[in-house]
């Protein structure tokens, strides 16, 4: 308990110290925990899982039971600093949704997601046939929590096509969750497994 | 961290205190004094060296100081008994708990069926008109004659939760986290119907007598039931009494075609009503009332606001998916605020079937969140101190 996965800390990186953060699916609270203990903010989850909830609590985060897809009426308008969306936007049924909530509620948003289009989930596709199994993506399509798979494209395209709100700050992900090393940055959509971006 | 088997806290005693008295009354929100106020309470566990281990049991309209254990000669535990014990969410082998009787109640604690010394007589309706503040103040002054300066835990159902939210807003400082359970931070225009039909049974009966009932040792016991009758239908749901009752009738298989009762839930009602009469002043019933009618905790929000600010009190709000006296929404809306003022807030609609009454229930995932709260509040602060 408490290890944050890698991606975690490059998300971590982008949060500002002494900031008020939201985590919405924040699932057992090791994000927020780190963030509480080591950069001073305070912080406030959202989970929809009743075990993971039960996970939070007993870390003493505080946390609201809520699905997130039905929207974030319990939080005022830009009420937080930050919003994040860790490893969440593509298990929720109304991304679009929720990317306005991220934002009407925080001053700024950061979302960690799985690159669909990653070189490997592309060559797998294409010559299995199949839908992709990798080690960012790792369960078979019929049970996998993540039923919208999108590209850094296809999510830099819902960002021009909702905000206001841009991209500020973009870090890519290898397949292990690391920050990925420089090249990936040349052509982020088919070298990085994921992305973390900052949104403000 | 393991529980160990549930227990009771076994024998009980309720005590009494005399807080407020002539020279130093309980002064009222409204300006109004009373004094001698004596306290009805009990306490279950022991205060830890350092205080830190006092939890404040605040009950609901019909409570009493007896929550849990048992008194001589009876077989009857405390009302919340399934909550308060070795082993239990609230752990009396860690916890100090306390629990008292509300002013203006009738289980001990001074109320509209108390004498006036001024008088010799009950108060009846002289006694004064008191707010959620008020019932706070004398909880405040138990605590510190119990030499407690600040309380781990404050927790209620319904209007018991209210009174917890009210202390963590006039006292911030006095109170790391407050548990309300089904709770609102104002009742809504049906819930104050519900409670003015129920006054109005009691003040219509015949021998209510303007509240001097006592005087003509007579009492208006046929208002007092219907009213008690009424707000028990809103305590459960329409599940829980289709399951409980459905349409079975009382004696036999056939209906009687009467008047008298004959359907199940009826003889219910009427024994709900009737026992409500033996423990319950229908004075303290009109006064408990209309605090929880009068009850807007947010009502001035920039006052709010400012208070919630300098909160450092956590809070757990509960509310039951079934629950239509005081539905989730209520919750909600406590939740919102406290989350738009930056107060820390864990919050959870649990699935019940039992209507309002799931709060006075042993429903497990309600009972385990509470004691995860509680477990993981309890270990910061006897590893960190207060901070």
């Amino acid at each position: 308990m408490g290890v944050m996965r890698p991606d975690q800390d490059v998300l971590a990186g982008l949060v500002p110290a002494g900031s008020r953060v939201l985590d919405l699916g924040c699932g057992d609270g090791a994000l927020l925990k780190h963030l509480i203990d080591a950069k001073g903010c305070s912080g406030q989850g959202v989970e929809v899982s009743p075990e993971a909830f039960h996970a939070a609590v007993a870390r003493g985060i505080p946390v609201v039971q809520a699905d997130i897809d039905e929207g974030l009426a319990d939080f005022a308008d830009q009420s937080f600093d930050v919003v994040l969306l860790s490893q969440t936007l593509q298990s929720v049924y109304r991304p679009s949704l929720v990317m306005r909530e991220v934002m009407r509620v925080g001053r700024r948003g950061i979302v960690s997601f799985p690159n669909f289009g990653h070189w490997q989930s592309r060559v797998k596709l294409l010559l299995l046939g199949r839908m992709p199994v990798t080690k960012a993506l790792p369960n078979e399509w019929h049970d996998t929590p993540n039923i919208r798979h999108c590209t850094i494209s296809d999510f830099e395209r819902l960002v021009m096509r909702e905000g206001p709100w841009q991209i500020t700050e973009r870090r890519y992900l290898d397949g292990a969750g690391n920050a990925a090393n420089g090249m990936t940055g040349r052509a982020p959509n088919l070298l990085a497994a994921g992305a973390v971006f900052a949104l403000g | 961290m393991t529980r160990a088997t549930a227990g009771s806290v076994g024998l009980v005693e309720t005590q009494q205190v005399v807080l407020f008295d002539g020279d130093d009354p309980l002064v009222f929100e409204s300006g109004a004094t009373l004094g001698p106020v004596e306290v009805a309470y009990e306490t279950y566990g022991q205060l830890n060296a350092d205080r830190s281990n006092a939890v404040y049991i605040c009950h609901a309209l019909t409570g009493d100081a007896h929550a849990a254990g048992f008194h001589e000669g009876s077989e009857r535990p405390g009302w919340w008994d399934n909550l308060i014990g070795p082993g239990k969410p609230l752990d009396t082998d860690r916890y100090f708990v306390i629990c008292s009787n509300l002013l203006g109640g009738c289980q001990g604690t001074t109320g509209p069926s108390s004498i006036d010394p001024a008088t010799g007589e009950q108060y009846g309706l002289r006694f004064p008109l008191f707010t959620m503040s008020d019932l706070v103040k004398v909880h405040r002054a138990l605590v510190r004659h119990l030499g407690i300066e600040k309380v781990l835990a404050i927790v209620g159902g319904s209007l018991g939760g209210m009174q917890g939210l009210q202390w963590a807003l006039d006292a911030p400082g006095e109170v790391a986290s407050v548990l309300a359970v089904c709770a609102s931070s104002r009742l809504t225009a049906q819930n104050i119907a519900f409670s003015a039909v129920a006054r109005e049974a009691i003040m219509r009966d015949p021998d209510f007598h303007d509240g001097d009932y006592g005087r003509k040792g007579v009492a208006p016991t046929g208002g007092l039931a219907v009213a008690r009758m009424m707000a028990h239908i809103t305590y459960l749901s329409e599940e829980s009494m289709r399951t409980k009752f459905g349409r079975r009738f009382q004696d036999s298989a056939e209906p009687r075609f009467g008047f008298d009762v004959d359907f199940q839930v009826e003889s219910y009602l009427h024994y709900q009503g009737e026992s409500f009469l033996k423990r319950f002043d229908a004075n303290s019933y009109l006064y408990l009332t209309r605090v929880m009618d009068y009850f807007d905790l947010f009502e001035d929000m920039e006052q709010a606001a400012a208070r919630l600010e300098q909160l450092d009190t956590r809070f757990l709000v509960l509310s039951f998916d079934s629950d239509w006296r005081f539905d989730t929404s209520h919750s909600r809306e406590i939740v919102r605020v406290l989350a738009a003022h930056h107060v820390p807030v864990t919050f959870r609609e649990i699935r019940s079937p039992h209507g309002h009454d799931s709060f006075l229930l042993e429903v497990p995932e309600y009972h385990r969140t509470v004691a995860g709260f509680m477990d993981r509040l309890a270990d910061e602060v006897e590893h960190k101190g207060w901070a």
